[in-house]
């Protein structure tokens, strides 16, 4: 090996080394800071505790809010992915004037829609219809903006699917609603399974919208708690938020693994012979 | 079991194209049927049609002696097998035969009893629990025969049955699925645009053409004696000779020779017609034919197509046996068999009476 190769080499492994840490040190910040009796903002080998795990459970609002959290998730999520499921369905097979142009103006608008641009509309329609500090509501408004990206997404699972399998289901003799539970449904299944993590961990994360829909602390869900942990002095809790910040991760990951172990990411079939 | 009656159908597309137009068919109870035709012929809309997949514009569908023309498809005892199989990907073998009696809310044990009876006779026991996606073209067809068996339907419909399946597997699962019709006795009427196929499989065959029947008949009427100029072309492994010809004294003048009218064809001298006869039914030889040059020389395993350039630019092919093949450049006569020579007026309707040799 030259000796330009051997430097280029380990430029290369420099690059990779600073891109890894860039990720990893924020994960064993998570997995470290939690147990340390002393938290801090930097990385270093814990004091082992419990302590702060015992703090933030005894919190009046970080516990609650993990569940408010999963509240508004779970049921944008269930709404999205029935919408998104059956509007997909329908506008892959009707043949609808102007449907790609309608859905591309849905995609575009669907970001000003949950964005920053219709904060103030928002805020004021939701108050006009009583839906302030609604978890129901916001929950609403979340899968309102989240549709038309999964309608989107869901239709070219649903496109994939050929129309043979409906008609031959048709011939017989299946009901439109057999046509869709036994044939489109399951094949379009790893579709579906998309559309649900994703919804669920956009609505997870989503800050501004029950930030802005939800005033009562106690019906805040996690990410909107997370910005007030703060001691009388008012700088960052740090015995809490790590705590808190380890709890509030974990259901993206269990849904993850078991969606991936129910469902699979990927087609159903096996190797053609 | 049902005979299928298609009375003055068309079917029409959104966008205005007649696929069916204005179409007559019965078929009987029990017969083995082929619609054949070029792509874009209406054939697959015809049999969709029947199916119910495609509602019709007008006419009337008669399945079973019951009118069936605004039913759904699934209340019509119709089975059809797609030409993509249309198996389920997500169920086993066995779900998808008893695919159709879950469908009727029939019990699980009794779909499996159904799927392993239907199976058995086309040698899937040993496969019922694998799924679509490992087995082989072959056992995908048999699958997909097996779902339309087990509904238990009047009438099966066979979309291009055979056309996705290998060169070799296609010559096995034609004689198979012959045996099957015929064991089964079910009316079967299965879409194809292989002529060979359609003279193979089929009790009769109706050669489409833009929506319409161009020739109804027996593989052998539709074969030897073909109604028009376009059933002659479509029809046979090698292209019928179609030559411009002139009717002169009792004789039909082509290419530079004079051949016998066929019996009962009177035409008035200088009529221009149409000469049409197969490659299979001219031989080498000497006496009455047509005289030309051997351009090329065509192997075809146990015979060779031979074509030679006569007067007037015509080309005609003549199949001659393997140990015989002319070399290039040398003359050679090629004669009809007798009552094998066609003759189209100038619309392509044939002349003469409508009898088949035996």
């Amino acid at each position: 090996m030259s000796p330009l190769m051997m430097v280029r080499r380990i430029g290369f492994y420099v690059v990779i080394a600073v891109l890894m840490a860039f990720f990893a040190i924020p994960m064993l910040w998570l997995a470290s800071a939690p147990f340390d009796s002393k938290p801090g903002l930097g990385l270093r080998w814990p004091d082992w505790t419990l302590d702060n795990v015992k703090t933030t459970f005894e919190h009046p609002y970080a516990l609650t809010s993990l569940w408010n959290s999963l509240v508004i998730c779970v049921v944008a999520t269930v709404i999205t992915a029935s919408f998104a499921a059956l509007a997909a369905y329908a506008l892959s097979r009707v043949r609808i004037p102007g449907r790609d142009l309608m859905l591309y103006v849905l995609l575009l608008l669907s970001s000003v829609v949950t964005g920053t641009a219709a904060m103030v509309p928002i805020f004021v329609m939701m108050f006009q219809l009583g839906l302030i500090n609604s978890q129901f509501g916001t929950a609403l408004v979340i899968a309102g903006g989240m549709l038309p990206a999964a309608i989107f997404i869901l239709k070219d699972f649903v496109d994939s699917v050929p129309r043979s399998y409906e008609e031959s289901a048709r011939v017989f003799g299946a009901s439109p609603f057999q046509v869709l539970t036994h044939v489109v449904l399951p094949v379009a299944r790893p579709g579906i399974a998309t559309i649900l993590v994703w919804a669920f961990v956009n609505a997870w994360g989503n800050f501004l919208l029950p930030f802005l829909l939800i005033r009562e602390v106690g019906k805040q869900p996690g990410a909107v708690l997370l910005r007030t942990l703060q001691d009388e002095g008012g700088s960052a809790n740090l015995t809490v938020i790590p705590v808190f910040s380890l709890l509030y991760s974990i259901p993206v990951v269990v849904l993850y693994v078991l969606v991936n172990k129910r469902y699979g990411f990927r087609f159903h079939g096996g190797i053609k012979s | 079991m049902a005979g299928i009656d298609v009375r003055a159908l068309s079917t029409v597309y959104p966008n205005g194209v007649r696929a069916v137009d204005g179409l007559d068919l019965e078929i009987v109870d029990g017969e083995f049927f082929a619609l054949l035709g070029p792509s874009g012929c209406g054939k697959t809309t015809l049999l969709r049609t029947i199916a119910g997949l495609e509602q019709a514009s007008s006419g009337q569908v008669v399945i079973g002696g019951a009118d069936v023309t605004g039913v759904d498809p699934g209340k019509r005892k119709v089975a059809m097998v797609f030409q993509d199989y249309a198996l389920f990907p997500h169920m086993t073998v066995a779900e998808n035969i008893g695919y159709p009696l879950r469908v009727r809310g029939e019990s699980k044990a009794r779909q499996r009893e159904v799927a392993e009876e239907t199976s058995g006779g086309l040698s899937l026991a040993g496969l019922l629990d694998r799924r679509p996606g490992q087995l082989s073209g072959g056992q995908q067809q048999r699958v997909a025969l097996a779902r339309a068996i087990a509904m238990d339907a009047g009438v099966l419909l066979l979309d291009e049955p055979l056309s996705n399946l290998d060169a070799r597997l296609r010559l096995e699962a034609r004689t198979f699925l012959k045996r099957l019709q015929r064991e089964l006795g079910l009316t079967t009427v299965f879409v194809t645009h292989d002529q060979a196929e359609a003279l193979a499989l089929a009790d009769r065959i109706a050669v489409m053409e833009s929506g319409k029947i161009r020739q109804l008949g027996s593989p052998r009427e539709v074969f030897q004696r073909p109604a028009n100029t376009f059933v002659a072309n479509f029809i046979g492994s090698t292209p019928m000779n179609l030559l411009d010809a002139v009717v002169r004294g009792g004789f039909v003048e082509v290419a530079g020779a004079r051949l016998t009218l066929p019996p009962g064809i009177s035409l008035a001298d200088g009529t221009p017609v149409t000469a049409g006869i197969r490659p299979e039914y001219l031989t080498a030889g000497s006496g009455e034919g047509i005289t030309g040059v051997v351009s090329t020389v065509e192997n075809l395993g146990v015979s060779s197509l031979v074509t030679i350039e006569c007067p007037g630019d015509a080309l005609v092919g003549l199949t001659v046996p393997e140990q015989y093949e002319p070399e290039i450049g040398t003359t050679v006569t090629a004669a009809p068999e007798p009552g094998r020579l066609l003759v189209f007026d100038e619309a392509g309707l044939l002349l003469g009476e409508a009898k088949v040799a035996p």
